[in-house]
């Protein structure tokens, strides 16, 4: 039906004739050139008064073929002379893209610059948010109450039943290793002490700061940014509502409440699995384990942890409203920003965390 | 021997759920013409073009692009179908985490037989072609402008050369003096290129300037097809209607004294 491109070389004349088109010239492409290049060494003249259509893409092939020059004689219809003429119209050393340059020093500064703007981007957020608390303080119906009921249950309720199954597997699995330790010691006992501390003080708060930053953190960050690439972050502003207020308030406020709550609960679920573990393990009675628990755990640590959660729920949901607000509307900035927001909200949890250890280290330790 | 029409959709009927959106559409497009397809909103003229670009899968009936039919299950010999064909969407569809240069170049890349040289040539003689500059080729999508998005996805849907060039209201979003421009720029090329074009539009001015044939889509069928002049003398309320708001248009300038 397509006639294919044919080329014949005779006595120096070149003859072309078919469809020279990008598509009929895909399946011999490599043939084809073969043949154009031997062509182009033998030909001093060309004859292309017999080609049925021509396209650029065969144009440019042509061209090159000519070594960028037209040939010593051609023939050839007006129609596709235009064609031809506009691949040699084309500047002859083309614009290509921004060379990539690698210099150590300048990658290290830009990446020194950027941790500085975003601590700067973050403080500034923080900011916004008091001053818009201390506006909602003084405008109390303008509270976004739904949008905070909704980002409570969505990151805080609906996050129950997975930190529950992460959490009882750890105390399982916590309780069920100490126990080997402790049992060729001698001091079962002790299993109360080492979960109690470690899972109320520790594990707990840091467990569910890291789910939480994957879960809810993650999705934060994609809603603000897809809010942005959809232009609804501007609809807001045009209608005169605070995108801070509306959108990132809600999300901070809520996940420092919920934070705390689901760390309680995870941690008392772990609890509950260190538990059952040490009754199968080490014959430890549930009824011993609750009670000597508030004996040997200082009622400070739970305080302790329940803090880290106010704190890691905060940095949590101000990390992924930075990174959200800073989408640019493309997709690969979308999924940058997402993955940044998750990896520098487990790194600030993590750098919080030690802060905490360092600042609380005279408190709640029990006394032997 | 004739060739086979350029799109010939034979009996399509679509339905999503209980809601029936075609009935027995029988629509042919010859190598040459410019139709455009025109109708309410809500009449499922979108829904055919999708139809015709195989996004969406009819109820009823078959797809043909240059008489293959498009449920055929040879894969190569649906890529070769879809290589002659070339989309404009309506918000352009750029790949927005790549440069203008590289939308441009990804059809052809794609192709993975041609070297950088080759692709670069081409890239800026589309861009010629659209009357861009070479500059503009390092532009990120999201810092174009309305007209530049329609451009730069002109050269993208132009990249391979297609034979048939489908548009989805190809002048909405922009200013009439941009429209103006565009739909000269369309016909200019379908001109050089030799294109078959089916478009989607509101525009009557659009549709005017450019069309050589029109369908008209209501009530679920096409109650019309065929050269403009036939089509517009149709008494059929909906076509009436449709180009009845032209009648102002005429009034205006006539009151302008043009």
């Amino acid at each position: 039906m397509i006639d294919p491109p044919r080329l014949q070389v005779e006595s120096g004349q070149a003859v072309l004739s078919g469809h020279w088109t990008l598509a009929a010239m895909l399946p011999e492409l490599a043939a084809l050139r073969q043949q154009l290049n031997v062509a182009g060494e033998e030909a001093r003249r060309w004859d292309l008064s017999r080609l049925e259509r021509l396209d650029s893409a065969a144009a440019v092939l042509l061209w090159r073929t000519w070594r960028n020059a037209w040939p010593a004689a051609l023939d050839i219809s007006p129609l596709h002379r235009q064609v031809l003429e506009r691949v040699a119209d084309l500047p002859p050393t083309l614009p290509a893209g921004a060379p990539p340059r690698f210099n150590p020093v300048e990658v290290l500064g830009s990446q020194v610059l950027r941790l500085l703007a975003h601590a700067r981007g973050m403080v500034a957020l923080f900011g916004q948010v008091l001053l818009d608390l201390v506006y909602l303080v003084r405008h109390p119906r303008e509270f976004p109450l739904r949008e905070l009921s909704a980002n409570i249950y969505k990151a805080g309720a609906q996050a129950l039943p997975v930190t529950a199954l992460v959490g009882f597997l750890i105390g399982v699995t916590l309780s069920y290793l100490s126990a080997l330790q402790l049992r060729s010691l001698g001091a079962d006992v002790f299993i109360v002490n080492i979960l109690g501390i470690s899972i109320i003080r520790e594990l707990g708060p840091v467990l569910v700061a890291v789910m939480v930053a994957g879960r809810s953190g993650s999705a934060m960050t994609a809603q603000i940014g897809v809010m942005r690439v959809t232009e609804e972050i501007d609809a807001l502003s045009v209608m005169g509502v605070s995108r801070s207020q509306r959108v990132a308030l809600p999300k901070i406020i809520g996940l420092t409440l919920a934070m705390p709550l689901i760390v309680l609960w995870t941690s008392a679920v772990a609890l509950l699995g260190g538990m059952l573990a040490a009754m199968l393990q080490l014959d430890l009675s549930l009824h011993y384990f609750i009670e000597s628990l508030p004996r040997t755990v200082p009622v400070a640590n739970v305080y302790i942890g329940l803090g880290k959660g106010v704190v890691f729920g905060f940095v949590v949901a101000l990390v992924a409203c930075h990174f959200g607000l800073r989408v640019r509307p493309d997709t690969e900035s979308l999924s940058t920003n997402t993955t940044r927001s998750v990896v520098t909200a487990i790194t600030s949890v993590i750098l919080v965390d030690a802060l905490f250890a360092i600042f609380t280290r005279h408190l709640g330790v029990p006394t032997l | 021997m004739n060739p086979p029409p350029v799109i010939e959709l034979r009996g399509i009927g679509t339905r999503f759920g209980s809601q029936v959106i075609h009935r027995d559409i029988d629509l042919r497009v010859d190598s040459g013409q410019i139709l455009a397809l025109v109708g309410g909103s809500g009449s499922g003229k979108t829904t055919l073009l999708r139809e015709i670009l195989g996004l969406l899968q009819p109820s009823a009936g078959s797809v043909h692009l240059f008489g293959v039919d498009l449920a055929d299950p040879d894969s190569g010999r649906q890529r070769a179908t879809r290589r002659r064909l070339g989309m404009l969407f309506q918000q352009g569809a750029l790949y927005s985490a790549l440069s203008v240069f590289d939308n441009i170049a990804f059809p052809l890349r794609e192709l993975r037989c041609l070297d950088e040289d080759w692709i670069r040539r081409l890239v800026h003689l589309k861009l010629g072609m659209v009357e861009l500059a070479p500059a503009d080729g390092n532009l990120m999508p999201a810092e174009l402008s309305g007209g530049m998005v329609k451009r730069v996805a002109l050269a993208r849907a132009l990249a391979l050369e297609p034979e048939l060039l489908l548009l989805d209201e190809p002048t909405a979003g922009l200013d009439p003096e941009r429209s103006k421009q565009f739909v000269a720029l369309i016909a200019a090329l379908q001109q050089a290129l030799g294109l078959t074009v089916m478009m989607v539009t509101h525009d009557l001015e659009t549709l005017s300037k450019l069309a050589t044939h029109v369908a008209a889509l209501a009530e679920q069928r096409l109650i019309a097809c065929g050269p403009k002049a036939e089509v517009m003398a149709s008494d059929h309320p909906f076509i009436r209607e449709f180009f009845a708001n032209d009648g102002w248009k005429t009034a205006l300038m006539a009151a302008h004294g043009k």
